[in-house]
């Protein structure tokens, strides 16, 4: 029972640090350069984001033995395609300024490869319960991500957190962080951070216990090489 | 519509809203296909090729099924299965008929469902008003003339990289991510153009 409960926790846990789904997988490129100019938007970005990705993976985990494997893509894009527009239409009918705000990127959730990606990788072959843990924890590893690239942009491109200006910075802010070219910039400066940061975890980890633990059978990221080079996109 | 304002839809989709430098659409094939020059060359002309298409097909849709029926809300599902359905059938039709294409293009067409570009620039042209079938039409190509041209700029810059001496923590994405900044920051110059 208690193994159980740790593999369980191991695959909630996993989007978030190991399997990051920004830093790690690389997913989901396109929303979290152009969210993230200020924390705001990555956050509700990421929130939007989760939401598809949890009823989606427990939608298609349900429908797995169901849905033939030959034409399995085109279910899940339909699958996927209806809830974006379902929150769409709950978006704009009560959040209006957040429409206005995520505008053409609400509806392109639909090829978010993190969506697609996670129920080819994940809920395809795996039980409901455990496709919503992943989903929970690739979507927060994904909001925080986003977050945390907004607040370092919002804070050197416009002198500002979560939207409140901050005040004693001195005139004319880095606005560059918040153009296109800063976007590229941050993203590859923080991947480049947390790869240091995470390979050196991994050596004292492994340092401490030389037994490998073979508990976690789900992904193995090459740690070698930094990131997984093959896009998740592209393993579609 | 006029010649002028033709010209304008293309300057604007090559130049100065390049939809992967300045509208960050169409980032994962740009940064996962990118290695080489020649397979960022196909993965281009693929694009293009979709994009131009796929334009006309769903500006289609949307003008004269979707806005007659009054179901606009339908857009995102009509739109993806448009596409998916017409890149398959891409696929299918080079299968049989042109294989030599098909092993040049083949490996990038599935992706390209995925590309959202394609979906993008489709959402696009169904917002504008003004736009006439060929207008949406060209929107779509040079749109997709736009993105060879950022990936085929950055194949070049990857391939120098790769006899490069990068620090361990920025070897693969994130020195690329940094070569894209500085490419999109040329980019920058062409803003408030059009």
């Amino acid at each position: 029972m208690k193994g159980n409960f740790s593999e369980k926790l191991d695959t909630l846990t996993n989007g978030v640090v190991k399997s990051n789904p920004v830093f790690r997988l690389v997913l989901g490129t396109c929303p979290t350069l152009a969210l993230t100019t200020g924390a705001m938007n990555g956050i509700y970005m990421g929130l939007s984001t989760m939401f598809c990705l949890i009823l989606s993976n427990v939608i298609i985990s349900a429908l797995r033995k169901v849905i033939p494997a030959k034409v399995r893509i085109p279910c899940y894009i339909v699958i996927i395609a209806t809830l974006v527009t379902l929150m769409q239409m709950i978006i704009a009918r009560f959040l209006p300024d957040i429409n206005e705000i995520l505008g053409l990127y609400l509806p392109l959730i639909v090829v978010n490869c993190i969506i697609l990606g996670r129920a080819e990788a994940f809920a395809s072959s795996n039980t409901p319960v455990n496709s919503a843990l992943d989903a929970v924890g690739m979507g927060v590893g994904f909001t925080l991500s986003l977050t945390l690239m907004g607040m370092v942009r919002e804070f050197i491109g416009a002198g500002a957190l979560f939207g409140v200006e901050l005040g004693n910075m001195p005139d004319g802010a880095l606005t560059v962080f918040i153009l296109p070219a800063g976007g590229f910039l941050v993203y590859g400066l923080m991947m480049a951070a947390f790869n240091a940061i995470y390979a050196r975890y991994e050596s004292r980890k492994s340092a401490r216990n030389t037994s490998p633990s073979s508990r976690n059978p789900i992904e193995k990221v090459d740690l070698a090489g930094g990131n997984a080079d093959s896009a998740g996109c592209h393993s579609l | 519509m006029n010649f002028t304002q033709y010209l304008l839809i293309i300057v604007s989709g090559i130049f100065v809203n390049n939809f992967v430098l300045s509208q960050f659409l169409g980032i994962c094939p740009f940064l996962g296909v990118s290695r080489k020059t020649d397979t960022a060359v196909g993965m281009g002309l693929a694009v293009i090729f979709v994009m131009g298409v796929a334009s006309l097909f769903t500006f289609i849709v949307q003008k004269y099924v979707l806005v007659p029926l009054h179901i606009e809300y339908l857009q995102t599902i009509a739109f993806i299965l448009v596409i998916a359905a017409f890149v398959q059938i891409v696929e299918m039709v080079l299968k049989k008929f042109s294989p030599g294409l098909y092993g040049a293009l083949g490996v990038y067409l599935p992706l390209i469902t995925t590309n959202c570009a394609v979906l993008g620039v489709a959402i696009v042209n169904a917002g504008q008003p003004s736009y006439t079938v060929l207008a949406a039409f060209i929107n779509g190509v040079f749109s997709g003339v736009g993105f060879m041209l950022a990936i085929v700029l950055l194949a070049g810059v990857r391939e120098r990289l790769e006899s490069a001496d990068v620090p361990k923590a920025f070897k693969g994405f994130p020195i690329t991510l940094a070569a894209a900044s500085i490419i999109s920051m040329a980019f920058v110059a062409f803003a408030g153009m059009v």
